[in-house]
Formats: C-alpha cells, sequence, structure tokens
C-alpha cells in the first residue's frame, strides 16, 4: 500500500483506504438562532459591536442572577425538530454541563442532557447527481454559545505560544441548537460528500425555517465531524475521533476525507486509532490532535435548578407544524414538475444558485424555459466573467421578467434582447430605458419596413425575378438585406412574409 | 457500605478544582458515604406512584418574549476583572490540556 509523508503523518491514498475500509461518520451542527436576545437573558444580540457591550449579569453569571428562558427560541428549537422529522419532547428540562474554561463564564454550559426537545429524526439529504441519502436524526437540543478568547502574543495568534487571552462576552448565552446524526453508515466512499451535502442540507433549511441567518462565514453554523473506520459493513463500529469547528461545507468534505486517509494509514500499519478531538486546520487541510478524551470530559451533568421543565403542548407544536413553509427538499420537487425541467436541468439550476432567481423571474411573467435560457446561458456566462454569484449581478428577476416579456410581445428579438441586457447590466436602466434609450426595438411599422424592402428589392432585381419566377428560397437573400438595413431592429418572419405579398408570391 | 471512596471524592474534586488535603478527604468520603445512604432511604419510602422530579416547583413553560433590555456599562463590567485590556477581560495564558 502506497503512503505519502506529510509532516510524519502517514497518509493513504482516499481510494486504496476507502478499498480496504468502511467508513462511519456522525456530525454535530450548532446553529446560533436568530432571536433579538440572547438564550436566558434579555441581552441583545450583536454580531460585530465593541466587545462586552451586549452582557448583562446573567451572561456573565454574576451571583443571584436568574436565567429565563426565551420563549421564541423555544419555538425556534421547535420548528428545527419538526423539520427533521423529530418528535417533539412533551416535557424537557436543561441541564448544567460544568467545565472551566475562560470563554465559559458561569463555569458552566446550560444545555440539556438527557431530555433533548426534539429526537428520533430524519433528513433526506440531496448529493449533486441526485441520489438522495437518508441522514438519521439522533437528537436536536437547545443550549447557550460560549464567549470569544482572542489569543495574544505568539507567532499566529494560536492558543499555542501566547501570553494572556482576552475575552468578550457578548456572544456568551446565544441560543443554540445542536442537533446530532447517528453514525451514518453505508456512503463508503461518498461519506465526505454525504457530510458535506448534509451540513449544506440543514443550512438551506434553517434559513427558509427563517431561525437563522445560518451564515457560515460568521460562525452562525459550525460543525464537529466524527469519523472512524472499520474493516467491513458488518464489523462493529471502530475508534472515532471528533474534528471539532469545521466551518465550511468544503472543509466538512475535505475534514473527512482526510481523517479516512489518516486512521486508514494507522490501522493499514497495525495501530489503534486514539479517541481524540483534533483541531481542523483550514490553511493546510489537515487535523491535528487536540484533547484525549479522558477524566477532562467528565462534564457532571446534573438539572438545572434555576429553571423549570419546558412542555410543549401538543395544540403549541401542532401549531407550528402548520406554520412551517415549504422545506428546500420539497419545493425542488415542487418546482421540477411545474417547470416542467429535466433533472439534470434542475441540478445544473441548484448547483448556480439560480433557483431563487429563476422563481422571482417566473413570478414575473416570464415562462419557466425563458427563465432558464437567461439565468442559466446569457447571465451565467457574464456571472462567470465576472467572477461574481448570479444574484450578485445587477439585474433583477422583474428586469429579467420585463424583457422576456418584451420579446414575448414582438417588440425586441433575441438579439436585440441580448444588446438591451447588455444595457441593463450596465447599469444604465430598467430594460424599457435601455431600448428606448439606444434606438433598439424591433421595427414593426409595416410602411418603413416596406420602404427598406423596396430599396433592397431595387438593387437586386435579378433575385427579385427568381422569387417571383418560384424560388421561393431566394428570399432569404432579401430578408438578409432588409435586416442589415434595419440594423437587426426587425422582425425576420415579418419581413418574409410583406417581401412575398410585394412580389405577389405565396409563401 | 461504602459507596463513595476515597480516590472518587479527589477525582470530583480535581474536576471540580478544589483542594483537599489528605485528611479532608478522608473525612469527606465517610461524611458523602453518610449523605448518599440517607437520600437513598428516600427510595424505599417512594412508592411507584410517585413520579420522578427534578424540580420542587410545579411549573413549566415560564418563557420571556424575546425582547431586548438594556445591558451593563463596559465599565460595570470589566469592574470585578482582576485584568481587563481593550474592553476585555485578561485572562492568563491558556494551556492545552494535551
Amino acid at each position: 500500500m502506497s503512503t505519502v509523508s506529510t509532516t510524519a503523518v502517514e497518509l493513504v491514498d482516499y481510494d486504496e483506504a476507502i478499498d480496504r475500509f468502511d467508513p462511519v461518520i456522525g456530525i454535530e451542527v450548532h446553529v446560533e438562532l436568530g432571536t433579538r436576545t440572547k438564550m436566558f437573558d434579555p441581552a441583545p444580540q450583536t454580531f460585530g459591536a465593541e466587545p462586552n457591550t451586549a452582557v448583562s449579569p446573567v451572561s456573565l453569571g454574576l451571583p443571584g442572577a436568574l436565567p429565563v428562558v426565551n420563549g421564541t427560541a423555544v419555538e425556534y428549537a421547535i420548528r428545527i425538530g419538526l423539520a427533521l422529522n423529530c418528535q417533539i419532547a412533551e416535557r424537557c428540562r436543561f441541564a448544567r454541563k460544568n467545565y472551566f474554561y475562560p470563554d465559559v463564564p458561569k463555569n458552566f454550559q446550560t444545555s440539556q442532557y438527557d431530555e433533548p426537545i426534539a429526537f428520533e429524526g430524519y433528513l433526506d439529504v440531496e448529493l449533486e447527481d441526485g441520489t438522495v441519502f437518508r441522514v438519521e436524526i439522533e437528537r436536536a437540543h437547545m443550549e447557550e454559545d460560549a464567549g470569544k478568547n482572542t489569543h495574544v502574543g505568539g507567532s499566529t495568534g494560536r492558543i499555542h505560544g501566547a501570553e494572556y487571552s482576552l475575552v468578550d462576552y457578548n456572544r456568551a448565552g446565544i441560543p443554540l441548537v445542536e442537533i446530532v446524526t447517528k453514525p451514518i453508515t453505508g456512503a463508503g466512499a461518498r461519506a465526505p460528500e454525504v457530510a458535506r451535502a448534509y451540513v449544506q442540507a440543514l443550512r438551506d433549511i434553517f434559513r427558509t425555517l427563517g431561525v437563522s441567518e445560518a451564515r457560515m462565514e460568521r460562525g452562525n453554523v459550525r460543525a464537529d465531524v466524527n469519523l472512524s473506520l472499520r474493516p467491513t459493513p458488518e464489523s462493529p463500529l471502530g475508534t472515532r475521533t471528533e474534528t471539532k469547528n469545521v466551518n465550511s461545507f468544503r472543509s466538512v468534505e475535505r475534514a473527512v476525507r482526510y481523517e479516512v486517509s489518516r486512521q486508514a494509514a494507522i490501522l493499514a500499519a497495525g495501530g489503534t486509532v486514539v479517541q481524540e478531538t483534533r483541531h481542523w486546520h483550514e490553511d493546510t487541510g489537515v487535523t491535528t490532535p487536540g484533547r484525549v478524551k479522558s477524566d477532562a470530559e467528565d462534564y457532571r451533568y446534573f438539572p438545572e435548578p434555576d429553571l423549570v421543565p419546558v412542555a410543549p403542548s401538543r395544540e403549541w407544536v401542532e401549531k407550528i407544524r402548520a406554520s412551517l413553509p415549504e422545506l428546500p427538499g420539497a419545493r425542488r420537487r415542487r418546482l421540477t414538475d411545474e417547470w416542467g425541467y429535466a433533472e439534470p436541468e434542475m441540478r445544473d439550476v441548484l448547483n448556480a444558485g439560480a433557483l431563487d432567481l429563476i422563481e422571482a423571474t417566473v413570478a414575473a411573467g416570464a415562462s419557466p424555459a425563458a427563465a432558464r435560457k437567461w439565468w442559466m446561458g446569457e447571465l451565467a456566462r457574464t456571472a462567470k466573467q465576472r467572477e461574481v454569484e448570479l444574484a450578485e449581478l445587477p439585474v433583477t428577476p422583474a428586469q429579467v421578467g420585463e424583457l422576456q416579456a418584451l420579446v414575448d410581445s414582438g417588440r425586441i428579438n433575441d438579439k436585440l434582447a441580448r444588446q438591451v441586457l447588455d444595457g441593463v447590466l450596465a447599469g444604465e436602466g430598467s430594460p424599457e430605458e435601455v431600448l428606448v434609450a439606444r434606438g433598439l426595438g424591433v421595427v414593426s411599422d409595416d410602411g418603413a419596413l416596406l420602404a427598406a424592402i423596396d430599396e433592397v428589392l431595387a438593387a437586386q432585381p435579378d433575385v427579385a425575378d427568381r422569387i417571383r419566377g418560384g424560388r421561393v428560397q431566394a428570399v432569404g437573400a432579401i430578408v438578409g438585406g432588409v435586416m442589415k438595413a434595419t440594423r437587426g431592429q426587425a422582425d425576420a418572419g415579418r419581413v418574409r412574409e410583406l417581401i412575398l405579398s410585394r412580389l405577389g408570391v405565396e409563401g | 457500605m461504602s459507596t463513595i471512596s476515597r480516590d472518587e471524592v479527589a477525582r470530583v474534586a480535581g474536576l471540580a478544582r478544589i483542594d483537599l488535603t489528605p485528611a479532608e478527604l478522608d473525612r469527606l468520603a465517610g461524611e458523602l458515604d453518610h449523605i448518599v445512604d440517607a437520600v437513598a432511604r428516600v427510595s424505599e419510602v417512594a412508592t411507584p406512584d410517585v413520579p420522578a422530579t427534578s424540580h420542587p416547583l410545579p411549573m413549566t413553560n415560564v418563557f420571556r418574549e424575546d425582547v431586548p433590555e438594556p445591558t451593563l456599562d463596559v465599565d460595570e463590567i470589566l469592574a470585578g476583572a482582576p485584568a481587563a485590556e481593550q474592553g476585555r477581560f485578561l485572562v492568563p495564558q491558556i494551556l492545552e490540556e494535551d
């Protein structure tokens, strides 16, 4: 078996690793809820505010401060649970997770332990080629975020070598929901892709539910990735590692691949994988060891005495269920049907991030086919040239709808429409404004067209004679001349009709 | 019958960062044993119709509206901090436990 060495860590080529071992993944996703206030105290949620300006006695855990649960956060947690096909607990409680770390001012995190608010669910995740993979959900529970440490001194801002650290508690107490999968088996070589697609599907769901802005780059959504290998799918589960804080979709995929290669090298050499927490390094694409799971992981959970249980009534749960928006998977299936797109066409639309844009363009009156043609054709090319996302182009779906309406009404043809679109993208105004300002627009005045036709016929009498003599296909030369004379602003079909009637020939 | 060992007391004290002398460990192991025994008697009188409870208040769903309220000033927040810098709490070097 070939191995490559990177800084003393042996790695097995991914494909070889998958040939010899069956990967099992488990993913914990934390999402910060987009409530106005924190989980247990009425300090506001802020992002990018000056340090320690959104902190109350409860955030700090000052003596005598008492937490009170944010009802909206509970509702959001239930929304997430329902969207993940979970059961919602009839009664659940909070617990203290005890540990010492400077970003946890109370010396415990208020979380849920043995009684999560949601449990036993699943999420059907669609992979890029359209395969649907079901991920079983173990639980989703409510907890609070920690503060933010900044390490000072040392070379890299990392914890190692730092002389001291500065702590900002603005984030301490922001509501989190942690979603834990059951062991994900059966993904085989596609484990990295499944992991990525799962986290991406969750992000889309959070946004659709309106429970979080779910911005990865702000750390609104954070993933911990567990991975273990076993010789065959029938073998018992192997020893797992937990790679913490993998905070982009691409990194989730890369981290799984890396751990597969790393653990395979250890196992293939007859070694044993150490059960430990590992850190993901975005820049180098590797994981390095963190804490070894040991006594330090004994959090001595116990029921939170300062909070009474949460017992969502079935009426409340059903009311929330009834208010859930259409979820991304269901929406994709419905729109594929409604629009009559082929599956590969829809996948291209999704991968290009064009779904919302096309939907809005269709809502603005364009046909689904026309909307797709613009966004996946001309506009996709422009976005690629400019190296921006489709949604970042300076054109709105309403404008694309307007453009297509101009085509549908015969005022411009496809060629002119592209020129109008260029004008819109250049910031010259709406399609109508560009059309007027640039003097585009199909010449639909028959009188003007006939004048142009007569000129061209007079210039090419031999062609006119051939047409009169029955060689109707020769009309193309005259049509071409008229289009040229009108700078393309004529409806070629109408021009053809007029020429033939002018010459007294049946089309 | 002893259920709480001296080692267990030492371990939990370590987790809670409570510094105990050997003499205190001996004494506490014995005292905690008595306490556990006393609490265990509750289960002798609790019949199956008495539901387990983790909270003495017969209340559920005590929620707060999601409405922000004023927070403390940074000066007030940092007043109790042993050290501060740039509006933040300054804490000594954090060492990874590895």
